[in-house]
């Protein structure tokens, strides 16, 4: 290494900046990941739930002795038998309380009403249809407003009359909370006497994050040691075990939880499942480990949905386009129970970023949280919590603003996108955006594009199309969105009670090489790939020589988990921060060695040298040996070091995405053309996962924006159960991506890294949805509902007389 | 998503089949390629005690032409179907429609028989054999007796095929015409929102022969008979297509699912349907 020049020695370390292949690969791609489901331990016994076909109803009797007779049923378990340990209900994550398994009534179609639990999965399967349950049908609700009827029907018997709920007083028996913020008085003032006001009803649909693994879990109860150990589908462990432990009250250094490789998560696997609860209870009556996992239409039809926010908007504006104020209301779809993965102070997620990038003196945003006959969950989806939604919301209201104007819609967004140097720039609503600049960032992206000539090229098609030549529209999709991630700074941000730092520990062994270990739980993502290259910069060991752990509660220090695009900036600030330690530790010791003061050596790639004599070195590796084989005056062996990090504040990376798409106005088949997506994360830790997670990200928005949801009819039978009509789109229905950037690093981060993973479905959504508005924007559209698949785009079509 | 117990048998003959069919009666099923029966077993939509293999029935298999006569066993897998040049050769709308079927992974294993025996009227494969007025050919415990495509679909899941009786082969004469098969999906791997089979041929500028059919937009597949009936005998101008596709739309009877509303699949059948005709009339 000594000969080496500093380039040669700065790439041998593979630290940030570069494009390190993903070292999960090669197990990934061979079959050779080790998820839930491969998890085989002796005498394990199988679970599988009987689930109400019913969205509402009573459940009057559950008869379990035909079950029971199957040979190889070990035991069927209801409420009643879950009741004496007080398990019968848990605890959200929102502070609501949800059933484990029905108790006297069922509030969705799909709920847990009884487990079954047998020698192996096929006769859990038999033994479910032999479980009698006898149902006595009430009335449905699956429209939120019709839920705030006076007269529909109370669905929450449990907490019927109790009208202070965990986030202040509720209104109605299906009510849930109403989150306010900003400043009403003052907004509704300002659109009263406004130039101009565009007012549009936004709705977000209901749809699934659906990874590929679906959820589940493996219990094993050792009643000799007292030790419970539950693997699952855990984006969150260390707050899974310390859940666990309140509810089941068994000691939390009794509980071992273990996230082996999880196979995408997207938000499905932060939420507590009864599937858990009933393998950790089977598990302890049996005393034989319990594998729970779902299929796949249990998996949307239960877990954790995402979305369904119905967003009542107004936008005011000067003649000229000055955004002058902004007025939301939002109906949020909660379903049976709420519970949403938010963090506690945030009902409704960070949905106050609603004021995007844009410069907009006056705010104010209320969300109505409500209870319908639909499956609970509200999770953040490929986003921080609620942010999609937010994004969409402005990014609709923009376009619709524009056309209200006349103008457009880019030129709109320039002439209101807070300017770099009103940074760090403090919103209506009430954030403070770190860094930014998006002037520059749009224009990039209109010169790559080309936008002047896609306009013109628009016009000309759209002359075509009126002069009976064509029958397909053109449509430009412009949307420019600012993330809010990395929950978050502990003194606002906490998930029942924990507060949302996250954590590093690192051990360099001596002879060079080390393993570092995290509070988060990667899940496709790369950590091991990623936090080794900031290793690899910040204490100048190889990325190769660095083995990266999560998962495994007993060995990881404790953090709050991945989701939200969390893990980079609060773990991997404290992946920084513990490097730093190490590295300080490192120096005095160099300085030791090299017979000079500690002041008197500085850092340089992969050694500390004397200033002034490069000559004079020792490398990390020289470092590390010592630490173990040497007694130094006044320094402890070893070289160790811990980090909890909480964040002073969320980062907020944004972009510009713009893409082109041709609507055949008769069949509704819009074909993508073009995806330009420019995004500005910070500093680039790896450009290759960078590029790769946002084409994950873009292609998920594809499938929201184009086809994808979670549907009901009116009797809330779900309808869009498998995946045959829940839309994952295929290599074939993605289309290609030209990914970009900038970088504004975040100054309160120790890298400058903002977090990239949610930002393609943030901006995307809008993206994907305002291409298919401004197709039909000539023709007097302001807003259809997504998704946009062919008939609902037909129909827009139809409405607006384009079929003759 | 885990079917429920059943006995697995795998004949190596017709006759062996048909036995075993007999036998059992309505607890027995075949099973070709599985793709359309066995997710109906994993959602017990489907209850059977007696499995029947017909991978190991050697007589089922092959694509075999002659001339203009062309013969394909039942268990030709789609797969078998596109990777066939001399059925390309002669009945190239058999490969255009196949390649629309599903994804790879489900033709390699899908089979023509399971597909027009199945009664779904999402399959594909149907409506192309009414289009191509193919025979069926069935073997039961009394012998074997034939019947003609546009004669063996009932309603959904119902068939002329009685519960003892194998679909063996898949008969018919091509002749050359021009050919289209048009699908509209809403990805890889769905059953058509709409499709359309259509065989045109011309004499001089005359249409001296159609046939129309149409795909998952009633009950059942629609040989369109009125529809070809306006082509043939016309110039194939303007006002001829325009009185096929309302006589195809005036046949069909579609249902209100995910992938819309009866309104729109008529409007899309029409235009899919003119798609097929300006297609097959470019390769008369
Ligand atoms: C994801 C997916 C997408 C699909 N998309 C399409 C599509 O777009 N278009 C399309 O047409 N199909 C589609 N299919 C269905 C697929 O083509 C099936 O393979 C086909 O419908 C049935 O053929 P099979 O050989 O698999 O039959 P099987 O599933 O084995 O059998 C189907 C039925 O026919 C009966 N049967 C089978 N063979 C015979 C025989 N020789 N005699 C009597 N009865 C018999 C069986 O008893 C059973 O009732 C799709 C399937 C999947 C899984």
């Amino acid at each position: 290494m000594n000969d080496m020049t500093p380039e040669d020695r700065k790439s041998a370390l593979k630290g940030m900046g570069t494009s390190r292949k993903r070292v999960e690969d090669a197990r990934f791609t061979q079959g050779k990941g080790n998820y839930v489901d491969d998890i085989k331990l002796p005498g394990m016994l199988f679970g599988d739930f009987v689930r109400s076909p019913y969205a509402h109803a009573r459940v009057t009797s559950v008869r379990k002795d035909t079950a029971m007779a199957l040979p190889g049923v070990i035991a069927v378990l209801t409420a009643e038998d879950l009741a004496p340990l007080g398990l019968h209900w848990m605890p959200t994550l929102a502070g609501d309380k949800q059933m484990v398994l029905a108790d006297g009534k069922v509030l969705y179609q799909g709920q847990e009403v009884a487990f079954v639990v047998a020698e192996n999965r096929y006769i859990a399967a038999d033994a479910v249809e032999l479980v009698e349950v006898e149902y006595e049908e009430l009335p449905v609700v699956t429209n939120p407003f019709k839920a705030m009827d006076a007269d529909a029907p109370t669905l929450r018997e449990d907490i019927a009359g109790k009208m202070d709920g965990a986030h202040g007083p509720r209104k109605h028996n299906n009510h849930i909370f109403t989150w306010e913020q900003g400043d009403k008085e003052a907004t509704e003032s300002v659109l009263s006497g406004a130039d101009v006001v565009a007012e549009e009803m936004i709705y977000y649909h209901r749809t699934h994050p659906c990874p590929l693994e679906t959820c589940g879990s493996v219990a094993s109860m050792d009643k000799v040691n007292g030790k419970l150990t539950l693997y699952g589908t855990f984006q969150a462990p260390h707050a899974v075990r310390t859940v666990a432990s309140l509810i089941s009250g068994i000691a939390e250094h009794n509980i071992r939880v273990i996230s082996p490789d999880i196979g995408g998560g997207f938000g499905n696997k932060v939420g507590v499942y009864p599937g858990y609860v009933c393998s950790i209870v089977a598990s302890i009556v049996t005393g034989k480990p319990v594998k729970w996992v779902e299929d796949r239409m249990d998996n949307l039809m239960t877990t954790a949905f995402a979305r369904d926010y119905h967003m009542h908007g107004k936008i005011s504006a000067t003649t000229d386009g000055k955004i002058t104020g902004l007025w939301c209301h939002t109906t949020a779809d909660h379903g049976g129970f709420d519970a949403c993965a938010d963090p506690t102070k945030f009902p409704a997620g960070f949905m106050n970023i609603c004021t995007g990038s844009y410069d907009i003196p006056v705010a104010y945003l209320a969300v109505d949280g409500v209870y319908t006959n639909k499956a609970p969950g509200g999770v953040a989806y490929r986003c921080s919590f609620r942010v999609t939604e937010a994004s969409y919301f402005i990014e609709r209201m923009m376009d619709i603003l524009a056309i209200k104007l006349d103008m457009d819609p880019v030129e709109l967004r320039m002439k209101n996108f807070v300017r770099k140097d009103q940074f760090p720039y403090q919103s209506a609503l009430g954030w403070e955006y770190d860094s930014g600049d998006y002037h520059t960032a749009m224009d990039k992206a209109l010169k790559a594009v080309g936008y002047d000539n896609l306009r013109k090229e628009q016009a000309e098609k759209l002359a075509a199309f009126k002069a009976g030549e064509s029958r397909s529209l053109m449509g430009i999709g412009t949307a420019f969105f600012t993330e809010i991630v990395g929950a978050g700074p502990v003194k606002n941000c906490d998930i029942l009670g924990l507060g949302m730092f996250d954590s590093c520990e690192i051990r360099i062994h001596p002879t060079g090489s080390a393993i570092a270990r995290l509070g988060t739980i990667s899940q496709g993502q790369g950590h091991a790939t990623t936090f080794a290259q900031i290793l690899a910069s910040e204490i100048g060991i190889p990325a190769d020589d660095i083995t990266l752990e999560e998962g495994d509660t007993d060995t990881a220090p404790y953090g709050l988990g991945t989701y939200g695009s969390r893990s980079t900036p609060v773990a991997g600030a404290a992946t920084a921060m513990a490097g730093r330690k190490i590295r300080a530790k490192a120096q005095m010791i160099a300085a030791y060695l090299l017979e000079v003061h500690d002041d008197d050596v500085e850092f340089d790639i992969d050694r500390f040298v004397v200033k002034g004599a490069p000559e004079r070195f020792k490398t990390m590796k020289e470092i590390a040996f010592a630490a173990y084989n040497q007694a130094i005056p006044g320094i402890e062996p070893g070289l160790e070091a811990v980090s909890y990090y909480d964040p002073p504040n969320m980062t907020y990376p944004f972009g510009a995405y713009i893409c082109v798409m041709d609507v055949d106005v008769d069949t509704g088949v819009a074909d993508i053309r073009s995806v330009y997506a420019l995004d500005d994360c910070g500093t680039r830790i790896n450009p290759m996962i960078i590029e790769g997670q946002v084409h994950g990200g873009l292609t998920e928005a594809l499938a929201i924006a184009m086809g994808q949801e979670i549907a009901y009819d009116e009797m809330g039978n779900v309808k869009t159960g498998t995946l045959m009509d829940f839309f994952i789109p295929t290599a074939w229905e993605t289309p290609n991506y030209i990914t970009d950037h900038t970088t504004t690093p975040s100054p309160h981060h120790p890298i400058g890294a903002k977090g990239v993973g949610e930002s393609p479905n943030v901006g995307g959504v809008s993206m994907f949805s305002n291409a298919v508005h401004d197709a039909f924007r000539p023709f007097g559209l302001t807003q259809s509902h997504m998704p946009h698949d062919h008939w609902r785009i037909w129909k827009t079509a139809n409405q607006l007389g384009l079929h003759g | 998503m885990i079917p429920g117990s059943f006995d697995y048998h795998r004949p190596k003959s017709v006759a062996e089949a048909t036995g075993l069919v007999a036998r059992y009666g309505d607890t027995a099923r075949v099973i070709a390629g599985g793709h359309s029966l066995i997710p109906m077993m994993k959602l017990r939509m489907t209850d059977l005690d007696h499995l029947v293999d017909l991978q190991d029935i050697g007589e089922l298999r092959g694509i075999s032409v002659n001339g203009q006569s062309v013969e394909i066993g039942a268990m030709t897998t789609q797969h078998e179907l596109i990777a066939s040049e001399v059925l390309t050769e002669v009945a190239p709308i058999i490969t255009e429609a196949a390649l629309q079927i599903a994804d790879p992974q489900v033709r390699y294993m899908g089979t023509i028989g399971g597909n027009v025996a199945n009664g779904d009227p999402g399959n594909d494969m149907p409506g192309l054999m009414q289009c191509l007025d193919a025979t069926y050919t069935l073997s039961g415990p009394d012998g074997t007796r034939d019947v003609k495509a546009r004669d063996f679909y009932e309603a959904a899941y119902f068939t002329a095929r009685e519960e003892e009786e194998i679909l063996t082969k898949i008969y018919f004469q091509a002749n050359g015409a021009g050919y289209a098969y048009e699908k509209q999906k809403r990805k890889i791997g769905d059953y058509a929102t709409a499709a359309s089979a259509v065989l045109i041929a011309k004499e001089g500028d005359v249409c001296s022969f159609a046939s129309i059919a149409m795909t998952n937009l009633a009950d059942t597949p629609i040989y369109a008979d009125a529809a070809s009936s306006e082509l043939v005998g016309s110039g194939l101008d303007q006002a001829a297509i325009d009185a096929a596709v309302a006589a195809a739309i005036d046949a069909i009877d579609p249902a209100e699912d995910n992938r819309g509303p009866i309104e729109f699949k008529k409007h899309v059948a029409g235009v899919i349907l003119r798609r097929a005709i300006e297609r097959a009339i470019s390769r008369a």
